[in-house]
């Protein structure tokens, strides 16, 4: 892999850029590997990247049904925080964000982290005592996050409308400084090259249609489109399609497949210097580096695979969005999409063993896995070299709807991840 | 936004007067102190999250209020049909050699894949 650097922008400047390799191999499928990741977003991208930078496990494939990062990876609001309520959610959503923070170096590829800022807003006394608990626990915990008051709130975000006259009157926010955004793509493709580097085979276009086992229970292989691939050990990693690929291996998992909504106005000069949330009128918004408005809605109702969602979903975000920074009243949207999320019932990703012998899986990150790619890959990468979890999954089993210890985020963090 | 059709009412109303409810037919354990903990994550977590037909619990929560059934495609959210809570699940499974029973826009459609192309 040649190094990006700016001597390699240079020297391509001086031959009409004809010296640029293709990011990573597509090989084709050897027969027998170590280990298969199955899904190729930025979670199973990572993972294998771990393997074989930590674990020396190289000879691993990443099959994706699609092509790289077209999942929830690209189809998310790239919004990156890690003050969550439980020790749980905290030990390894800060561990991804301490990932993210040298996550471009790392990969020799700019994924463009920019720490400008998560801002949730108070509307009520619930939310001030919901957010002062999250605050006080995450700086116990050696997480930054802080209480603005509304002057401070608008201050940071000048577009915010504070007037005592607003429909969502703001009675205060909780900021968390190193929180931010990242490039989605980028991550997806550092990861891919990075990984393609040391050995990692990135197979695309390619659809598991079953999982064979042997006779002690144990994975063998899977038959994909382009025939049988071997290997010792699975990791399975599809976002919304998990139950469906799990179902192959007779493995049931308590996950519900929602599609949760995003879009993008035209874009604009930069005039919003942050991430803003509001649980309680439902509405996130950021600017990205090309200047577009991205707001992410909520998720429908019921099971869906349409990657579309209903159209009263982004009209109710939009109201909201209107009301908090009326300057926005007349920009227009652009694009529209839906992505399909796993959710648990206690709204906190699984990551573990399964009942079946070399089986592993990374499910259940619903509406929050972006800012978890990082960690969770990396916490993933572990898992399924050594056979158990890392301490800081050590929490997220499949066994937790068993003994009912619950890591009930649901209640502390609202819909908005 | 999906047109609802309550078999109480009697008529397609909008999504908006409708709660979804969950997978139907799950019916607690008449033993419930007595099941294991496996028997009872069962019961209380595991749902059916089907790439096709689903059946599923509905409530027409802003209409007559009262809990009925559907059977949906959860590709195209079409509804195959709705029928009143505690009525037999109906078998929409084709029997063998015999083509799907299902309308042809009913059918489950493949999404991105077949819509968008190949990644090169």
């Amino acid at each position: 892999m040649r190094k990006y650097s700016v001597f390699a922008v240079a020297r391509e400047a001086m031959r009409a850029h004809k010296g640029w390799e293709a990011q990573w191999t597509s090989p084709e499928p050897r027969s027998q590997y170590d280990v298969i990741i199955i899904g190729g977003g930025g979670h199973g991208l990572g993972a294998a990247y771990y393997l074989a930078k930590e674990h020396g496990i190289t000879n691993v494939a990443v099959i994706e049904k699609g092509w790289l990062g077209g999942g929830n990876t690209g189809r998310n609001t790239t919004i990156i925080r890690s003050n969550y309520l439980y020790e749980e959610s905290m030990d390894i959503y800060e561990h991804s964000l301490k990932l993210w923070e040298g996550l471009s170096q790392e990969l020799n590829y700019n994924v463009m982290y920019s720490p400008r800022g998560v801002m949730m807003l108070s509307h009520n006394i619930h939310d001030s005592q919901v957010f002062k608990r999250h605050i006080h626990a995450n700086r116990l915990y050696g997480i930054d996050n802080e209480w603005l008051t509304p002057e401070q709130a608008k201050d940071y975000c000048p577009p915010l409308d504070i007037s005592a006259s607003a429909r969502y009157p703001i009675n205060g926010a909780a900021l968390q400084r190193r929180g931010g955004t990242a490039r989605h793509d980028a991550v997806a493709w550092g990861y891919a090259r990075a990984a393609s580097d040391r050995g990692v085979h990135v197979i695309q276009n390619c659809e598991v249609k079953a999982i064979r086992r042997g006779p002690d229970g144990a994975v063998t292989g899977v038959e994909t489109t382009k025939g049988f691939i071997g290997a010792k050990k699975i990791g399975v990693s599809a976002s919304g399609h998990n139950s469906m690929v799990l179902a192959m291996a007779d493995v049931r998992l308590p996950l519900q497949s929602n599609p949760l909504q995003a879009l993008v106005s035209e874009p604009l000069k930069p005039i919003f210097p942050c991430v803003v949330m509001s649980n309680t009128v439902h509405a996130y918004i950021s600017q990205s580096d090309k200047g577009e408005l991205v707001i992410g809605a909520g998720t429908d109702q019921f099971n869906s695979y349409s990657q579309t969602g209903g159209l009263q979903i982004i009209t109710h975000t939009l109201d909201a969005i209107c009301e908090l920074f009326p300057i926005f009243r007349r920009v227009k949207m652009m694009r529209q999409w839906g992505g399909i999320t796993d959710n648990t019932p206690d709204r906190s990703p699984i990551q573990g063993v399964t009942p079946v012998p070399n089986l592993f899986v990374n499910c259940g990150w619903g509406t929050g896995g972006f800012k978890a790619t990082p960690g969770s890959a990396h916490l993933f990468a572990h898992l399924i070299a050594r056979g158990e979890p890392h301490r800081l999954a050590a929490g997220l089993t499949l066994d937790r709807f068993r003994t009912g210890r619950l890591i009930d985020e649901a209640a502390a963090a609202a819909v908005a991840h | 936004m999906l047109l609802i059709h309550c078999p109480y009412c009697g008529e397609d109303r909008s999504e908006l007067e409708f709660r979804a409810a969950g997978d139907a037919h799950i019916a607690r354990p008449a033993n419930i102190a007595a099941i294991s903990d496996e028997e009872f994550a069962d019961y209380f977590f595991l749902r059916d999250n089907p790439k096709g037909l689903i059946y599923e619990r509905w409530r027409h929560i802003h209409g007559c209020g009262r809990f009925f059934n559907a059977v949906r495609d959860t590709v195209s959210d079409k509804f195959v049909m709705t029928y009143k809570a505690g009525e037999p699940k109906p078998d929409l499974s084709p029997a063998p050699g015999v083509a799907p029973a299902l309308p042809a826009d009913s059918r489950p459609v493949e999404t991105y894949e077949a819509t968008e192309g190949r990644a090169e």
